[in-house]
């Protein structure tokens, strides 16, 4: 009891005095997983709108790959893309071929280091939310009724206006989509773990550092960032939940 | 003015031909022309499942069919055809209104077609004032009743002054006080607008109130077409004659004719109508149920101006909703008449009476009999 105490007060101790390591972290945490949850946004919600108002040969086929991909365990994901990126991965030899190409006279080059960084956690946490972003977005776009995209196209709708309007009928599921995937990979630890190594200063976000708190002993800690990484998934939901209901004031 | 005088003037704006859809393995639509003339209302009719609702989104290049061709205003026109399709506007059993007010509704199709603000809003205005909705603009469309939904669809879809508008059971939702109004307004604002309009519907009297020409639709096919007049009254087939509530049309032959009335021999009986057509000729009659008047076999029948009164054997007696519909037989004339159930009350009916017939020559419809050149 009295370690749950003392992580409380040293939460609010870490937080409002300042300790920039602590910001570091967060403000790592943050950066990644929103650009992340951006680019699954970009990807997600174009497709998930093609898998759930189209009809075409292998639909169903995806439909599987993706809602495997939406039960994919983090950890999984985080092994492939440590396969694809290490310096014995396909992506590192490659590279280490352009690299020779382009500038012959310091050949051979070594293999760029391509794990343990930033962007390796970006892409792990892209792989692993745009499947939540897909998934979601195309049931909330299924439940949109042909007949009222049938209704927008007799109206002049071109297939993008129709798309449009699609995705803002069913905005609360899309919202829902993208807020399944954000909260997906913020609080993700296995794969970030693995292709980003919980460097200090470099690659240690929030999750990584309760992992690393707690087994140094430092219950405090590791309580005082679980408690800020609660408290943002509930001022980021809150958001988004009030960017929902704006929309609802015209509805039953 | 009759639907044929105007189908002479006008050309047709819509035509099709061999339209077939399949869903899987089963043709839900087979029709091999359809017409649709300028300025007209042709209603489509026929119960669910007969495949209107396919025809009107193939028409309405909404929807691909797996054979046939289109030509909207004289051009071939495909399903990708965007300019063909802007000139069409669509109405559907449900108004499927969009999130957000009642103006950004009506304004959603001039938003597309790049109307300035200020032009859509006062047509937008005009459109709301010609479905009866002035001042509903911020409302919001999600709360609207049902009928107010549907004038709300209808204001959307006459505000882009479309040439063709499609109208998909517009009605069939509302309740009958509601559905009795906006028929009426319908009609009129059909009329008005000169717009050339597909109608379909399952709902005969809507049918006849909207349309100057009809087509029925049974298992994906044209069953019956032609102007109302004709197709309501002469029905040729018996699931036409039995899904309209009338007898099938009989084979009758002009005797003679006098000032305009002919005599004509139908089923060993002679019926009196108006009809141009020459002693000899082969015809078609049938007469709507709801002109048959019916009174008791000895009762005095009051003085009227109705050329034909039969007495006739009662066959069978049907509840048709609030009217009874009565099956009537005389040797080989078969005619169905319509009378409320207070009148059937007090005629005590039963099948095997005999009852005494009355309707008008101007009520009876007649045709040339097909492959017998007609009219003089």
């Amino acid at each position: 009891m009295e370690d749950i105490w003392k992580g409380l007060m040293h939460a609010g101790a870490l937080l409002f005095g300042g300790d920039p390591g602590v910001w570091e972290i967060i403000g790592l945490s943050l950066r990644v997983s929103g650009l992340a949850v951006v680019l699954a946004t970009a990807v997600g919600v174009p497709l998930g709108y093609v898998l759930g108002s189209r009809k075409f040969r292998g639909r169903t086929f995806i439909q599987v790959i993706v809602n495997t991909g939406m039960g994919l365990p983090p950890v999984v994901a985080g092994l492939i893309v440590y396969m694809f990126l290490s310096r014995s991965g396909p992506i590192a030899a490659f590279a280490t071929d352009v690299l020779n190409w382009w500038d012959p006279a310091a050949a051979p080059h070594d293999a760029p280091r391509l794990l343990f960084t930033v962007g390796a956690m970006l892409v792990a946490q892209v792989i692993i939310s745009c499947p939540l972003v897909i998934g979601v977005t195309a049931a909330a776009v299924g439940s949109v009724p042909l007949e009222m995209r049938l209704q927008a196209r007799s109206l002049g709708a071109t297939s993008w206006h129709e798309a449009l309007l699609t995705i803002t009928e069913a905005r609360r599921g899309v919202m829902a989509a993208i807020v399944a995937g954000f909260g997906g990979i913020i609080s993700e630890v296995g794969a970030v773990m693995l292709v980003g190594g919980n460097i200090e200063h470099s690659t240690r976000v929030m999750t990584t550092a309760i992992v690393l708190e707690t087994q140094k002993g430092n219950f405090d800690v590791a309580l005082a960032l679980g408690i800020i990484l609660i408290g943002m998934a509930f001022v980021i939901n809150n958001g988004l939940t009030a960017l929902q209901q704006s929309g609802s004031r015209y509805e039953r | 003015m009759s639907a044929d005088a105007r189908a002479g003037k006008s050309e047709p704006i819509i035509v099709a031909e061999n339209l077939t859809v399949r869903y899987r393995k089963r043709t839900v639509l087979d029709v091999e022309r359809f017409e649709l003339y300028e300025g007209e209302t042709h209603a489509v009719l026929g119960p669910s499942g007969s495949g209107k609702s396919t025809l009107l989104r193939v028409l309405g290049l909404l929807e691909k069919p797996a054979t046939g061709r289109i030509w909207i205003d004289g051009a071939q026109a495909g399903s990708a055809d965007r300019e063909a399709r802007l000139m069409m506007a669509a109405v559907f059993q449900n108004p499927y209104l969009f999130k957000g007010t009642v103006a950004e509704n009506v304004a959603y199709g001039l938003k597309l077609r790049g109307v300035s603000a200020r032009e859509r809003e006062d047509r937008v205005d005009a459109a709301l004032a010609r479905v009866g909705l002035e001042g509903t603009q911020r409302h919001s469309a999600l709360q609207l009743s049902g009928g107010e939904a549907q004038r709300v669809a209808l204001a959307r879809a006459l505000v882009l002054e479309p040439r063709i508008l499609l109208l998909d059971e517009p009605l069939s939702y509302l309740d009958p006080l509601i559905k009795r109004k906006l028929v009426a307004d319908f009609s009129e604002i059909l009329t008005t607008s000169g717009v050339s309009a597909i109608y379909v519907t399952h709902d005969q009297d809507e049918a006849m109130v909207v349309a100057d020409r009809v087509s029925i639709m049974h298992e994906g096919r044209f069953v019956r077409s032609g102007t109302v007049d004709d197709v309501m009254g002469l029905p040729t087939d018996p699931w036409v004659a039995d899904f309209i509530g009338m007898e099938t049309a009989l084979d009758g032959e002009i005797v003679d004719t006098e000032e305009g009335i002919a005599r004509i021999m139908v089923g060993g009986q002679i019926i009196y109508a108006c009809s141009m057509f020459c002693p000899g000729q082969k015809v078609l009659v049938g007469i709507r149920p709801e002109d048959v008047m019916l009174f008791a076999a000895q009762s005095e029948v009051p003085v009227s101006s109705a050329r034909n009164r039969l007495t006739m054997r009662v066959e069978a007696i049907e509840p048709r909703g609030a009217l009874v519909r009565v099956a009537l037989r005389r040797d080989g004339l078969r005619l169905a008449s319509s009378i409320s159930r207070a009148s059937l009350r007090d005629l005590d009916l039963e099948p095997g009476d005999d009852v005494t017939v009355l309707f008008k020559a101007t009520a009876v419809h007649v045709a040339a009999a097909q492959g017998v050149p007609s009219r003089l």
